[in-house]
């Protein structure tokens, strides 16, 4: 059961998208929310929609991944639906019924924010589908650099987020067999109203938290011992480089925005 | 021959708190490791074995007494980057020691470290992951692989740093007979090939067995220094500080014991048969 988290599920490939330098990706990511939220009539959501699915395409991401992806955001999809269908105001009233109107406006909004909603989180996905989260933390690291000079510890921050990712797994198979020792002591994971099941879960918790504190000193150990000592005269074995399709990726990023604002503005 | 490394009357107490008293683990201890030279440390739980290793590479320093690591001392703090990539350390618990999550990424982390430009890190990563047999696995991640392979991707993580001396701390506890038998092979090619000092910290006697010198801690001393031959001899020692000998010697032991007079120095399963058949062939 625990095996099925997505996390930061990265699908390794090599297609042009999965290629980009991982700060173009990131910046890209940037310009597509800034696009997404600009983008205010069918036409340009047309032209943003079209260009998701292109990308979707060139990545080879198979979709079924993308819409098991979605399942845990049904919900704030499904709330965002409907507080906008019943909560916006406008002259053609469809339904109305005790205190609920639903208007033609609010339809179209419904679907509007749906619509915009779905395809910010695919944008997402398909960054973190075709990016490793080493190179995603590299990215970062290098993109957020600048922010050193005014003492924000960004090697550091990409440090941590760097190890937590690495012991993602080791943490989820230790908790897997905290739970089969406990139940093969008789206890209970899988009955009970919720109120019992979170304080059954509170045997596995406690021995997993003493664990990562004694993995966390080993570990830091186990880096003074090879030398670590923070971000002063580190150097990287696998150097960012912008090369001819990060320079293609910005040329798009720019047509498409572009493309929208100009369709925004025109009001087309 | 130079010394690799060499203590001095090493004193060292674990600091107490409110409600522990300190614990002291050696008062008065010198010995010293021959540069090239493969040195097994063994001993009881609780005698200071990975106390020691500690002090090899300046994470513990002593309390009293000097410790010198290829010339230089551990309580130089200005030395310390310089002591630590002499000494590379490999501890028990491999998923404790990985760093990345790629197995190159990972061997990197040393030579990044010590500010090693990027293509010159490339060829030592390669080159390390080659020696301890793991090249074909460099781009995968740690977690899916054995014990033995994940052991040996930490050795790699440190022999890329090219240290002249590494310290391993019971590399094999929790690995299975395949893993040992890897690690092993890898420690000893190491030893041979590029005369690395290797100080092998275990409480297996057939590994320490291997080693050209063995040294036994028994409550913060020395208890018996030299080959195996010469220690394994010893059963009696052994057997009173809660040790035991390769089974083989062992079983000349308790054959000795009913009143034969074999040999003591049958470390191998061949040696052992022969003494056996030369003393009952006939």
């Amino acid at each position: 059961m625990l095996k099925d988290i997505t996390l930061g599920q990265f699908f390794p490939g090599k297609s042009f998208i999965h290629r980009l330098d991982p700060r173009t990706k990131l910046l890209f990511l940037v310009v597509y929310i800034v696009v997404l939220f600009t983008a205010d009539n069918w036409i340009s959501y047309g032209v943003v929609f079209a260009f998701l699915l292109l990308s979707i395409a060139i990545s080879r991401i198979p979709l079924k991944a993308i819409v098991r992806g979605m399942k845990p955001l049904l919900f704030i999809l499904i709330f965002t639906g409907i507080l906008n269908l019943f909560f916006t105001d406008g002259e053609h009233v469809l339904v109305k019924w005790w205190i609920i109107t639903i208007t033609q406006e609010g339809v179209v909004r419904a679907i509007f924010m749906v619509s915009r909603i779905l395809m910010l989180i695919t944008g997402t996905f398909l960054l973190t589908y075709t990016t490793s989260p080493i190179a995603l933390t590299d990215g970062l690291e290098s993109l957020l650099g600048p922010l050193k000079k005014i003492k924000l510890p960004v090697h550091e921050l990409s440090m941590m987020m760097c190890i937590a990712l690495r012991f993602i797994p080791t943490l989820i198979e230790e908790t897997d067999k905290i739970m089969s020792a406990q139940k093969a002591r008789g206890a209970d994971f899988e009955s009970g109203n919720l109120f019992q099941r979170v304080k059954a879960l509170i045997p596995i918790l406690v021995p997993l938290f003493i664990s990562a504190f004694r993995r966390a000193d080993e570990l830091a150990t186990a880096m003074e011992c090879r030398c670590y000592h923070g971000d002063d005269g580190r150097t990287k074995m696998k150097l960012l480089r912008y090369k001819l399709g990060d320079f293609k990726a910005f040329g798009a990023a720019i047509v498409l925005l572009a493309a929208v604002i100009t369709l925004s503005v025109y009001g087309l | 021959m130079g010394t690799a490394i060499q203590v001095e009357n090493l004193a060292y107490k674990y600091p107490g708190s409110d409600d522990s008293p300190e614990v002291p683990v050696f008062e008065d201890l010198s010995l010293s490791i021959e540069e090239g030279s493969f040195v097994a440390i063994l001993g009881g739980n609780g005698c200071g074995k990975s106390t020691l290793a500690k002090h090899f590479n300046a994470i513990l320093l002593p309390c009293g007494g000097k410790a010198y690591v290829c010339g230089m001392d551990t309580a130089d703090e200005e030395k310390l980057i310089s002591i630590r990539r002499n000494v590379g350390m490999v501890f028990q618990n491999p998923d404790n020691q990985i760093v990345a999550n790629v197995v190159e990424e990972d061997v990197a982390f040393g030579p990044e470290n010590l500010g090693v430009a990027a293509p010159m890190i490339r060829q030592r990563v390669d080159k390390a992951l080659k020696q301890v047999g793991m090249y074909e696995y460099r781009e995968h991640a740690p977690h899916l692989l054995s014990g033995g392979q994940k052991q040996r991707v930490a050795i790699a993580g440190v022999i890329v740093m090219e240290p002249r001396c590494i310290v391993l701390d019971e590399p094999t506890a929790m690995l299975d007979p395949k893993g040992r038998k890897e690690v092993m092979q890898t420690i000893l090619k190491l030893n041979k090939e590029k005369n690395i000092t290797v100080v092998l910290i275990t409480h297996h006697m057939d590994e320490a067995a291997m080693a050209q010198r063995v040294i036994v801690l028994d409550q913060g001393k020395v208890a018996a220094d030299g080959t195996p031959r010469e220690v394994f001899s010893q059963v009696e020692l052994l057997h009173s500080i809660r040790l035991g000998a390769p089974e083989t010697v062992e079983l000349c032991h308790a054959l000795n014991q009913e009143g034969f007079a074999l040999p003591l120095d049958t470390l191998t399963v061949e040696e052992c048969a022969q003494t056996l058949y030369n003393q009952f062939g006939e």
